[in-house]
């Protein structure tokens, strides 16, 4: 099977896309400019050659059009795969994503859909407040949207393909640090997975989840990059001897429930890591689930690792303290025991 | 293109619409007011809830522009929308049943009067978010010229969400990709009650269009056969490949903002030279002083246009409204 990473996972599913759909097109900047970047991590490289600038579209700086636009095409029967450099640049288009992409199909009383895809990297990798955010919660709090957060090649490039078969819109969070960019667009202390992905045609399903890691003694439900971390800090901690099972739940909406409470009830006790600041993250939410469905399986109480209620800072030390570290992960495992 | 691009209209007598097209356009204008009047009294009487953004004045606008739309172009429209809804096609029983929040209603109860529309004659709900249907407008257009339909989009706006960065957003992108959609400016002179010289610089809006390299037209919004050729002329430019076009119509509401809208942010001098130029009664003078109609075949028009109100307020008052467990559905497509 071969072996890839997530940037190329994503390209692939992107080109698989466009071969098998004429309706399925890109939108964002510098996503296809010759000698340009092929979008910020080079997710889309060389696919502007392969379908031209028609289906590969590099728009002006115009975070809040690009979305809009793509909800506008959506409706009118395309299906946009849309493209913002930053996630924090989500924030320019929250109007159309929010009030827009996911409210038009109720007002209308569900006569029309609204089939677009918005990608967006997340994760602190050494750029400060404004190019750091893990911005996954926001969206989950908005009914009409779905958000999936892939971690390996196989989810990303299944998860990509569900998303834009999908006719609703569905955001999809990558993390900096797990893409894999090559070259100039390489990032510093990428962990840069690469893994296995099937020739043959196959799709994730958007609202599954995956257990990276069975174990019987705690479960970590952690996304993206702090999915990396919590299984570095399963390793340390069988050593205590403590059995980690580690839940990806790569969908936040839908979130698979069932399994996380399956795997609570199992453990008893349960630690959410998450990249996004502490309060009202999307592992509250995890929390207030399991204290209403799986109380009486609860050993400890649960315990949420994610960042603390400051802006991503930039200074590597500091950042270092903001983002959950594997020590942080195993310290809040041993505290329950 | 200078910033002084913007231009103003003649009528041209050339590109007239047809007799038959003359009396469609009366019969719209008188639909759109008489409805809104219908409408306004049964709040009062306390048959619709919430609130209203009333068209009235306004209606030579979406009139003069729908003329020369297929049913398969697409209409985004605002917090102001039932003219918008009423001059496309969309039927008065199923915004009247609409505004009563009627499981019947365009949007099954779950829009309002903000979000009235019908995707099957190409109006969307509407986007009650000042400046934010422009993107989406241009978004369709994008798709319509992939799709080689011919087919354009409308956006229509007031004055005030020409200062949304958005709006600028989309006009320079609509205009870079040559996109088929008009960009509609209602300027009705206050946005609320902010008078439009408190916020603009500028003469007008049609100035902007020249920041963007579109041609941008200055039209009078209240006479309808000028609205119907400015916005011809667009139509064809858009569809025919050249592009979108800024068209300002200017226009007033006779009305208040909204509900409890007592306007004494204006004065009422300024409300009676407007309402000589109120359109309705103008044109049904014009149509009578150059004998495109008399008297009797207007007012057949005008019987027939109030029946269909009744149908509607009836077909309202008959339908059942929505179940609550209905408040679930419509989120996603499944």
């Amino acid at each position: 099977m071969p072996k890839m990473t997530i940037a190329e996972a994503l390209r692939q599913a992107i080109r698989e896309e466009m071969q098998r759909d004429e309706r399925v097109f890109c939108i964002g900047e510098d996503i296809g400019v010759e000698g340009g970047f092929g979008g910020a991590f080079t997710v889309t490289l060389g696919l502007s050659q392969e379908f031209g600038h028609d289906r590969i579209i590099d728009t002006p700086i115009s975070e809040a059009a690009i979305a809009g636009m793509a909800v506008g095409a959506a409706i009118a029967g395309m299906r946009p795969i849309a493209d913002v450099q930053y996630g924090d640049f989500l924030f320019n288009m929250m109007d159309q994503l929010a009030n827009q992409a996911a409210k038009l199909r109720y007002m209308s009383g569900g006569t029309l859909s609204v089939p677009m895809v918005m990608r967006a990297p997340v994760g602190a990798t050494g750029r400060g407040a404004q190019h750091a955010q893990s911005l996954e919660a926001f969206f989950t709090h908005v009914p009409g949207l779905k958000v999936v957060c892939p971690a390996t090649a196989y989810d990303a490039k299944g998860l990509l393909k569900s998303a834009v078969r999908d006719d609703n819109p569905v955001l999809v969070f990558e993390h900096k640090l797990l893409y894999g960019s090559k070259g100039p667009r390489s990032e510093k202390g990428a962990i840069s997975p690469v893994g296995e992905v099937p020739e043959e045609e196959y799709l994730v399903p958007i609202g599954k989840g995956i257990i990276r890691r069975p174990g019987k003694d705690v479960t970590i439900v952690a996304n993206l990059l702090m999915m990396y971390r919590a299984l570095a800090a399963a390793e340390t901690l069988a050593d205590h001897p403590i059995d980690v099972e580690v839940i990806d739940p790569r969908s936040l909406v839908p979130l698979d429930k069932d399994l996380i409470l399956e795997s609570v009830s199992k453990t008893g006790r349960l630690v959410i890591v998450e990249e996004d600041n502490l309060t009202n993250g999307w592992g509250a939410e995890v929390a207030a689930l399991v204290s209403d469905k799986a109380f009486w399986w609860l050993d400890a109480p649960i315990k949420r690792v994610a960042a603390p209620d400051v802006p991503p800072p930039f200074a590597p030390v500091l950042e270092g303290e903001y983002v959950p570290s594997e020590q942080k992960i195993v310290d809040a495992v041993l505290s329950m025991f | 293109m200078s910033l002084n691009a913007a231009q103003s209209t003649e009528v041209k007598t050339s590109s007239l619409p047809s007799e038959v097209q003359m009396l469609s356009l009366y019969r719209t204008m008188y639909l759109i007011r008489r409805f809104e009047e219908t409408a306004n009294e049964l709040y009062m009487q306390g048959k619709i809830p919430s609130t209203l953004h009333l068209y009235i004045g306004q209606e030579a606008v979406a009139t003069g522009v729908s003329a020369n739309l297929r049913q398969d172009d697409y209409v985004l429209s605002t917090h102001r929308p039932h003219g918008h809804s009423l001059s496309k096609g969309v039927s008065p029983r199923v915004i009247m049943a609409e505004l009563f929040g009627k499981a019947t209603g365009a949007c099954k109860g779950k829009g309002g009067s903000m979000h009235v529309g019908d995707m099957s004659v190409g109006v969307l709900p509407a986007i009650a978010i000042v400046g934010g249907n422009a993107p989406i407008a241009a978004g369709a257009a994008l798709a319509f010229k992939m799709q080689k339909s011919g087919r354009i989009a409308v956006s229509y706006f007031g004055e005030g969400a020409t200062n949304e960065g958005v709006w600028h957003e989309s006009l320079n992108a609509a205009a870079i990709w040559n996109l088929p959609v008009l960009f509609v400016c209602e300027n009705n002179l206050y946005g609320a009650s902010t008078p439009f010289k408190t916020v603009f610089k500028i003469e007008s809006i049609a100035q902007r269009a020249g920041a963007y390299g579109m041609p941008g037209i200055v039209v009078d919004g209240n006479d309808v056969l000028a609205v119907y050729q400015v916005a011809k002329e667009a139509v064809d430019r858009a569809r025919s490949g050249n592009g979108p076009t800024l068209i300002e119509c200017m226009t007033y509401r006779l009305c208040g903002h909204s509900r409890s809208d007592p306007r004494t942010y204006r004065t009422r001098e300024e409300e009676d030279a407007w309402k000589l130029k109120d359109p309705l009664p103008n044109f049904r003078q014009y149509l009578l002083s150059n004998h495109y109609a008399n008297e009797d075949q207007i007012k057949v028009i005008e019987q027939e246009v109030e029946r269909s109100i009744q149908d509607a307020i009836e077909y309202a008052e008959a339908s059942p409204v929505p179940r609550p467990e209905d408040v679930y559905t419509d989120v996603f497509k499944e």
